[in-house]
């Protein structure tokens, strides 16, 4: 049992006692309003399903009655400890090199554990080493030929998308996924991060996205809601989606990094927060978990720029896509988390370079970002694989016209869920 | 790469202490604040002589010196609460404000060092925000910090920054439910980090260690109508930071919240503290979601006409929710009007673009 910072905590819970006032008696379609306020089941639950009617009658009637919701806060009470179940995790990683003993022996004593899935860049030509130890399941070309055809698998999983491949596959509840250029970071104490602990607990408590907490997680030991926040938030919501950051070499992109090339990231902010709904942020792919029943296929293979390489200055499919996640998370009313936990990023490629090569995905962002501001999902959406087929529509129809990439995208986005349906459907 | 040393300010900033015990607790500050011009606001009994320690250069109002300069419109000043501090703003003739609580001291970084927090919320202040966009490396313009891979280079020179809130460590600001719950919970975990508060996000404002830019949001940071004759307290602050966040995120101004901590020393009575907070328990249900909807008219382009806009739409939609709400409403309006009467040349000053 990964136990992951657990302990009781303590948070605000809230009862809603609902009062009203009765001076009229309607029935209709067989649910007795009256009937139900006598038999005191009336519950701010049950208010909602009548709402949910939608029906003229009753929503008039609520309004005649004067049903106000009466918010009476009780003491915060204990909360059962933040856990998951080792077999409820899969840990995927894209290998874009082909040696990854270094990698796995490096991150040994935090994964040996859990169950591996590894994918290799179906462009990689050396074969893969991987150590003993681990129970591991990898997958190549030929597997990922096999579920979605050569041609798709070049389009949506080559370089470092072929992950995507791991999270299609796997049937856990909980994904965790680092490059494999990265290591065990250490904390500002000199300890060892377990950074898969970490996510876990991110992602096990609820995150907060509806208002902000200054003292940033609040289910953190040692942390709670400060004097302010309003109480009916405090149960917060399911956490979706963790990022997690870097030491050493920060995820910046390649004008940045070729501007300060000594500049390393030597910062350990020692907080994890939510991401408020609405805003949005660059989500990097590098050191992430997400719960996967919840999130379904909005973490996908969208964007593909056009000199995309072996080096994560020239991506931006997961800048990309995780904006996609977070418009979907604040519309299913779902959480994102930033912050802790740390990896240790090695040095690879030279920014220089990749600059010369191509930014194109730089200048992208530019149109990228009013898009997203103003997405509108139908309320009818109610699962991720829905808001991202809608999203889909919406980018080929708006952003489709201003850059071929940006088409391709959205075809993207139908091959992916047409494969994570079919996938979906001979899992069980 | 040299680091640039951040500039004192001394004659910009004015540092506004509300106080009704005594102000030892500048004797810690001193080495920090004595260059700085302070601006005391005495609470409670005016007939009390509160001491200044020696070589700070002051000014100090009691209640009887803001009901003779404030006349009739002195009812919108909060009388035993913190919240009076605010008369102090309105005084003041300088660009920058730095408040603090009387019980908070200077605290210590994680090698040992203290903690210049003035400093701290003037490199706050004189850097931009980026409300637009979320930086996951938290504030770019730190030293050794900047954008991440994905952010778009056309929001990269940010916005103004109004508003500096800062933390504290030790005894955390805690409502009074949640003290009565963790009695003996203190804040030791030192974040490293300085972030703005994404547009159309609201958050708690503590007034314990807080710092703006009077000139661009000034007007705003009224406290509200607390403790003696009112049905509430506790929630001065927690008040203007709804306000000021409507406004900034209306202005295209920044608010960011984190470094630099202070340490907070006095765990105040929690069962005071619930009957003051108890009606705002409530209360904050429904005003919270009044000010996550409000909506600014673009005309109004100056902190005082959004500031008078928010005062009308109190009094439409919050008064049903308790007459008070009435009363607040038309003292917000009385503080306006006092701001600009003290402060003629700011009258009229534009202040950034209104969306």
């Amino acid at each position: 049992m990964a136990t992951v910072d657990g302990r009781n905590k303590c948070t605000g819970k809230l009862k809603f006692i609902l009062s009203y006032t009765i001076n009229k008696q309607i029935l209709f379609q067989g649910m007795s309003v009256p009937r139900t306020l006598r038999a005191g089941k009336l519950n701010e639950k049950i208010l909602q399903l009548f709402i949910a009617t939608g029906k003229d009658e009753v929503l008039s009637f609520i309004r005649e009655l004067n049903i106000h919701p009466v918010i009476t806060p009780v003491l915060p009470t204990q909360m059962a400890q933040f856990s998951v179940k080792d077999e409820d995790v899969d840990i995927v990683i894209g290998a874009v090199q082909s040696d990854l003993t270094s990698f796995m022996n490096a991150w040994k004593p935090i994964i040996s554990r859990f169950h591996l899935i590894i994918v290799k860049d179906p462009d990689l030509k050396e074969d893969l080493k991987v150590p003993e130890g681990f129970d591991v399941n990898i997958y190549t070309k030929a597997d990922m030929d096999q579920v979605a055809g050569s041609a798709l698998t070049s389009q949506l999983f080559s370089g470092f998308s072929c992950r995507y491949f791991g999270y299609l596959i796997s049937k856990k509840k909980y994904v965790i996924s680092i490059d494999d250029d990265c290591l065990p970071a250490k904390d500002d104490k000199g300890f060892q991060v377990d950074a898969v602990a970490q996510h876990l607990f991110n992602l096990a408590a609820p995150a907060t996205p509806l208002f902000f907490n200054t003292l940033y997680d609040p289910y953190r030991k040692g942390a709670d809601f400060v004097r302010g926040y309003p109480f009916s938030m405090r149960e917060g919501v399911t956490c979706a989606l963790s990022c997690g950051l870097w030491l050493n070499l920060a995820d910046l992109d390649a004008p940045t990094q070729a501007l300060k090339p000594e500049q390393r990231n030597s910062r350990y902010v020692d907080a994890v927060l939510t991401i408020p709904a609405k805003a949005l942020m660059p989500m990097s792919g590098i050191n992430i978990g997400f719960n996967r029943e919840v999130l379904g296929p909005a973490l996908f293979p969208g964007l593909k720029l056009a000199g995309e390489g072996k080096f994560r200055w020239e991506t931006m499919e997961d800048v990309f896509g995780g904006m996609c996640a977070k418009v979907i998370c604040d519309h299913l009313k779902i959480g994102v988390k930033t912050g802790l936990p740390y990896v240790w990023r090695q040095e690879r490629g030279d920014a220089v370079q990749s600059l010369k090569k191509e930014w194109e995905g730089v200048k992208l962002m530019e149109e990228v970002i009013p898009f997203f501001q103003n997405v509108k999902l139908p309320v009818e959406a109610v699962t991720a694989e829905d808001c991202l087929v809608e999203i889909s529509k919406q980018i080929k129809e708006k952003l489709g016209p201003l850059n071929d990439v940006f088409g391709q995208a959205a075809d993207a986005m139908i091959q992916w869920v047409n494969l994570w349906r079919k996938a979906g459907s001979s899992s069980s | 790469m040299a680091t640039v040393s951040t500039p004192l300010l001394k004659d910009e900033l004015d540092i506004v202490i509300p106080t009704i015990r005594n102000l030892d607790f500048l004797e810690m500050w001193r080495p920090f604040f004595q260059p700085y011009h302070l601006i005391i606001v005495q609470d409670g009994d005016p007939s009390k002589t509160i001491k200044v320690p020696a070589g700070f250069d002051y000014e100090l109002y009691n209640r009887n010196d803001i009901n003779k300069i404030l006349g009739p419109k002195a009812n919108c000043i909060s009388f035993k609460d913190s919240a009076c501090r605010c008369f102090g703003y309105m005084v003041s003739k300088k660009k920058y404000i730095f408040t603090i609580d009387d019980d908070c001291f200077v605290a210590k970084d994680p090698s040992g060092k203290d903690i210049n927090a003035l400093e701290q919320h003037i490199k706050n202040l004189l850097s931009p925000s980026t409300p637009f966009f979320f930086n996951t490396l938290y504030d770019p313009y730190r030293d050794g910090a900047d954008f991440v891979r994905g952010y778009p280079f056309s929001l990269r020179e940010g916005v103004p920054t109004a508003v500096s809130h800062g933390l504290w460590l030790n005894i955390p600001d805690y409502d009074a439910p949640t003290q009565l719950v963790k009695p003996l919970e203190r804040n030791t975990r030192y974040v490293d980090a300085v972030l703005t508060i994404p547009k159309g996000t609201l958050f708690p404002m503590c007034g314990m260690n807080l710092a703006f830019d009077r000139e661009l949001i000034g007007p705003a940071m009224y406290f509200g109508l607390m403790g003696e004759g009112q049905p509430i307290g506790r929630y001065d602050d927690m008040w203007a930071g709804w306000c000021i966040k409507v406004i900034c995120d209306h202005l295209g101004l920044g608010v960011k919240t984190g470094l630099p901590y202070i340490y907070h020393s006095k765990a105040s009575n929690p069962f005071t503290n619930l009957r003051k907070e108890y009606k705002g328990i409530f209360w904050q249900e429904e005003i919270i979601p009044f000010f996550q909807s409000a909506v600014l008219p673009k005309e109004c382009t100056t902190v005082q006409q959004c500031y008078r806009e928010l005062a009308k739409q109190v009094k439409d939609k919050l008064s049903k929710l308790d007459p008070y709400f009435d009363k607040l409403a038309d003292a917000m309006i009385t503080w306006i009007e006092a701001w600009d009467e003290l402060n003629p040349s700011q009258a009229k000053l534009p202040n950034g673009k209104a969306k």
